[in-house]
C-alpha cells in the first residue's frame, strides 16, 4: 500500500463548508489540499469524481458481538462492514459475553480491532458489571485506559439512585454516559411500538412513553450533577421535544438518531418479520417526521448505526422470541441520504465531526480536510442509487431490512490513517 | 385462496363464500353416514405448539369426514423439546408431503412465517394474541344460522365482553362480524383493550345489555388479576360477568355465546343450560362445518361433495 495517496476530482465537505479540491494524503496526514493538485509517481491516485471528500464517519453505536457472540459478528467483519460504510472509526457497544466492564475485556476489543486494521475500534463499557444495574463498573479504570464512552445497552439503568450515583461519580473523569432509555417496567413482553399497529397485529407494545420517562430523568439529573449524558436512539417525537428543551437550557445533554428511525415505521412488521424487530422500536410516521427534524434543527447531534448483527437462525424465531436489532454500518450513508432532506454539510456532520467530539476521538477522527490533519477520510458519491445485496455484505450476518429499497448515496473510499481501507466500494483486507 | 390465517385474508366476499360452502357440510354433516371423498389422497397436519382439544379435534374431524388423512404434532411429544427450530420442524413435516398445515402457536404471526418455508397451504388455528379465523367463522355462521341472517349482519347490535386486549377470538369476531354489517361494542376496562379499537367502547354492561342481539363473553383468564388488570376475579364478575340478573335483561331472542373454555362463576355466573339464548354447544358442533369448508375451499379440486360408498 502505497504511503502516498491523491484524491482527485472530489468536493471537499467539512466544517469549514463546501468546495472543489484534491487532496494529497502523505505518511497518514493531510498533506495537501488544492483545487488541482498534478499527481507524481509516488501517488496512489484515488477517484473521486462525482464525490464528496469528508473527514471520516465516527459511529457511536456499534455492535461488534466479540466476544462472546462470535457467529453473528467478529471485530473484523464488522470493522470490514464499518469501513465499507465509510467509517474511520466505531464505539463498540459492552453487551458482549464477558461484558465490557473490565479493563482486560476493554483491551482484548481494542486490540482485535488493531488487529484487524480496517477501523479505530473504540470501545465503551458498560455504566454497570455485567449491566446488571446493581453495581458501577470500575469508570475510573477504564477512563484511565482511554474508555470514554459509558452504557448499559440493551438495557437502561433502572435504578435512579445508581443512575445518579454513576453520574456523580462520573463527572470529573470527563467521560460520558449513554443512556439506552427504556423504563422495562412499562416494556415487560414488549416486541412492537405500541398503538394503532400493535392492537391489530396482536403483539404487545413497547409505549413511547417508556423511553421517555427515561429521557426526562436523566435530562433531570443532568441538571442535577452537572456531568453529561448522551441518549442513544431517539425514537419518539416527545423525546425530541425534551432534548430540544435541555439543550435550550444549556444542559449537557447529546441525543443521536439511527438511520432506521428516520426511514422505517411500524406498519412494516404486519408480516410478521423479525427484520423490523428493534429496541427501540420501529414508531409511528409522526415520530419519524420528528426525528428528522430533530436532525435537522440540531438537536439531535449525531445519526449513530446501533448496527445489531443476529445470525438468521435467531431471527427466524417466531417474533416474540427474536432478538431485537438490526444492521446499520454498510447502508447508514445511503439511509441518510435517501430520507433527510437537510444540507448535504448536516448529514455529514451527524455522521462525522458531531459523533467524533461525543466519542471523545475529535482529536483524530472528524477532522478538517486540511493540511496536517489526521487522513482518517470518507469518499462518497452523495448522489449514486444502488440497493443491498445481501451476499455482498461485509457483515457475517445478512439482517438488514434495507432490502430490494433504493438507498442514496454510496462510500467508494476509505482512509484510515493515511491508508485505504476500502478503495472503489471493496475493502482493502 | 391459498391460505386461511386471518379474516382480512379472504374478505367479506371470502369470509361469505365459506359460510356458504359451511351450510353445505354442515348438510353432510347431518347424514347418517357423515363422510365424502371430497379430499381423498390430501393429507392435512395438526402443528400445535400450544395445547388446545377442542380446535385440534375439530379439525381432526373436519378432515375426516372430507377423507382427508390426517397427522397430529404435538409439541410435548416433540423434536421441539430436543431444540429444534420451527423452521426446521416445519420443513421436516413438509418433506413427508403435507397438503396443509393447521398451526396453533402462541407467538402472534407464525403462520406468516410458516408460509415462507412450505408450499403447503397455511390455516392459521390461533397464532398469539392475533387471529382465530376459523372461530370468528364458527361464530359468524352460528349467529347467522340462529338468527336467520343468511344475508348478513346489517343493524345486528354484538357486544363482546371481556378481556379483548389477550384475545385473538376477539380480534377476529371484530373483523368478521364488522365485515358482515354489525355493530359491534366493546365492554371492558381499558386495562382489558388493546391501545386502539376501531369500535364503540363501554364499560358499563348493564348499559348495552337490554339491545344487544348477542353477547359474546370472553375467557377470563385469573392471571390477570396478578398483572393488575383487573383487581379481583369477584369485582370483574360483578361489572362484567353474566349474573343471573343481567340474564334477566337480556332481549328474548339474544344469543348468549362463548368461546370456551369457560370459567363458570367468572364470565359466566350462570348455568348456561338454563338460557334459552345460550348457543355455546351449537357453536363447537358449527365449527366442524366452517374448518370442513376451509379445508375443501384451500385444498378441494372442484369434486362434487358426494356420499362415500
Amino acid at each position: 500500500m502505497s504511503e502516498q495517496i491523491l484524491i482527485i476530482g472530489g468536493r471537499v465537505v467539512d466544517q469549514a463548508g463546501e468546495r472543489r479540491a484534491d487532496v494529497r494524503v502523505t505518511d497518514g496526514r493531510v498533506a495537501e489540499v488544492a483545487e488541482t493538485i498534478e499527481p507524481v509517481d509516488a501517488d496512489e491516485v484515488l477517484d473521486a469524481s462525482e464525490c464528496v471528500v469528508s473527514p471520516g464517519f465516527v459511529d457511536l453505536h456499534t455492535h461488534l458481538r466479540e466476544p462472546g457472540r462470535e457467529e453473528a459478528e467478529t471485530i473484523e467483519t464488522g470493522s470490514r462492514a464499518a469501513a465499507r460504510g465509510g467509517y474511520t472509526c466505531v464505539v463498540a457497544m459492552p453487551n458482549t459475553d464477558p461484558t465490557q466492564d473490565s479493563v482486560s475485556v476493554v483491551e482484548f476489543v481494542r486490540r482485535q480491532g488493531e488487529a484487524a486494521g480496517l477501523c479505530d475500534v473504540r470501545p465503551s463499557g458498560s455504566i454497570t458489571i455485567g449491566r446488571a444495574g446493581e453495581q458501577l463498573s470500575p469508570l475510573g479504570e477504564l477512563a484511565a485506559v482511554g474508555v470514554h464512552l459509558f452504557t448499559d445497552d440493551g438495557d437502561g439503568v433502572q435504578d435512579p439512585l445508581l443512575m445518579r450515583r454513576a453520574l456523580e461519580y462520573a463527572a470529573d473523569l470527563g467521560v460520558v454516559l449513554a443512556q439506552h432509555c427504556e423504563v422495562k417496567r412499562l416494556t415487560e413482553g414488549a416486541v412492537m411500538h405500541e398503538g394503532r399497529c400493535c392492537s391489530t397485529f396482536g403483539l404487545p407494545g413497547w409505549p413511547s412513553i417508556a423511553e421517555e420517562l427515561m429521557v426526562y430523568r436523566d435530562i433531570e439529573l443532568v441538571r442535577l450533577t452537572g456531568a453529561p449524558v448522551h441518549i442513544l436512539h431517539l425514537s419518539t417525537a416527545r423525546s425530541v421535544d425534551l432534548v430540544r428543551a435541555a439543550k435550550a437550557e444549556g444542559l449537557a445533554v447529546t441525543a443521536e438518531a439511527t438511520p432506521h428511525h428516520i426511514s422505517l415505521t411500524d406498519e412494516l412488521l404486519v408480516g410478521y418479520s423479525a427484520l423490523y424487530k428493534v429496541n427501540p422500536p420501529l414508531r409511528t410516521l409522526p415520530d419519524v417526521t420528528a426525528v428528522r427534524a430533530g436532525l435537522a434543527d440540531g438537536t439531535i447531534d449525531a445519526i449513530a448505526t446501533d448496527h445489531a448483527p443476529h445470525a438468521p437462525e435467531t431471527k427466524e424465531q417466531p417474533l416474540d422470541q427474536a432478538p431485537p436489532g438490526m444492521l446499520g454500518l454498510e447502508t447508514a450513508l445511503g439511509v441518510s441520504l435517501a430520507h433527510l432532506d437537510m444540507p448535504l454539510a448536516d448529514v455529514v456532520a451527524a455522521l462525522s465531526w458531531k459523533p467524533a467530539e461525543i466519542a471523545g476521538v475529535a482529536d483524530l477522527h472528524g477532522r478538517p480536510v486540511a493540511p496536517g490533519e489526521p487522513a482518517n477520510l470518507t469518499v462518497f458519491d452523495p448522489t449514486a442509487e444502488w440497493e443491498v445485496v445481501p451476499a455482498r455484505l461485509a457483515s457475517k450476518s445478512r439482517n438488514t431490512p434495507f432490502i430490494g429499497i433504493p438507498l442514496r448515496g454510496k462510500v467508494r473510499h476509505t482512509v484510515l490513517n493515511g491508508t485505504a481501507t476500502v478503495l472503489d466500494g471493496e475493502a482493502m483486507r | 385462496m391459498r391460505h386461511f390465517r386471518s379474516i382480512d385474508e379472504v374478505g367479506t366476499d371470502g369470509v361469505t363464500r365459506l359460510l356458504d360452502l359451511a351450510d353445505h357440510m354442515a348438510e353432510v354433516n347431518r347424514r347418517p353416514n357423515p363422510k365424502v371423498p371430497a379430499l381423498r389422497g390430501k393429507t392435512v397436519c395438526n402443528v400445535f405448539f400450544e395445547d388446545s382439544t377442542r380446535t385440534r379435534l375439530s379439525f381432526e374431524t373436519a378432515a375426516k369426514r372430507l377423507s382427508a388423512d390426517i397427522m397430529n404434532f404435538g409439541v410435548s411429544s416433540s423434536s421441539v423439546n430436543k431444540g429444534e427450530s420451527l423452521r426446521d420442524t416445519i420443513e421436516t413435516i413438509a418433506a413427508m408431503g403435507v397438503d396443509a398445515f393447521v398451526i396453533r402457536h402462541g407467538s402472534s404471526g407464525v403462520p406468516w412465517q410458516v408460509e415462507q418455508w412450505t408450499d403447503a397451504a397455511v390455516v392459521n388455528a390461533g397464532d398469539g394474541w392475533h387471529a382465530h379465523p376459523t372461530q370468528a367463522l364458527l361464530d359468524c355462521y352460528t349467529i347467522r344460522t340462529a338468527l336467520h341472517r343468511t344475508g348478513g349482519f346489517d343493524g345486528l347490535k354484538i357486544a363482546i365482553v371481556g378481556d379483548v386486549k389477550h384475545s385473538r377470538v376477539a380480534r377476529s369476531d371484530i373483523r368478521a362480524f364488522t365485515l358482515l354489517g354489525a355493530d359491534v361494542t366493546l365492554v371492558a376496562p381499558r386495562t382489558l383493550l388493546p391501545p386502539t379499537v376501531d369500535v364503540p367502547v363501554t364499560t358499563d354492561l348493564d348499559d348495552v345489555i337490554g339491545d344487544v342481539d348477542v353477547l359474546y363473553l370472553l375467557r377470563m383468564q385469573r392471571e390477570r388479576m396478578t398483572e393488575s388488570l383487573v383487581p379481583s376475579l369477584r369485582e370483574y364478575t360483578a361489572r362484567f360477568g353474566l349474573t343471573p340478573a343481567r340474564a334477566v335483561a337480556l332481549p328474548e331472542h339474544a344469543l348468549i355465546m362463548h368461546p370456551g373454555p369457560m370459567n363458570r362463576g367468572v364470565e359466566m355466573a350462570v348455568d348456561p343450560g338454563e338460557l334459552p339464548g345460550a348457543v355455546i354447544t351449537q357453536q363447537v358442533t358449527n365449527g366442524i362445518a366452517v374448518r370442513m369448508a376451509v379445508l375443501f375451499e384451500l385444498l378441494g379440486s372442484g369434486t362434487e361433495l358426494e356420499d362415500d360408498e
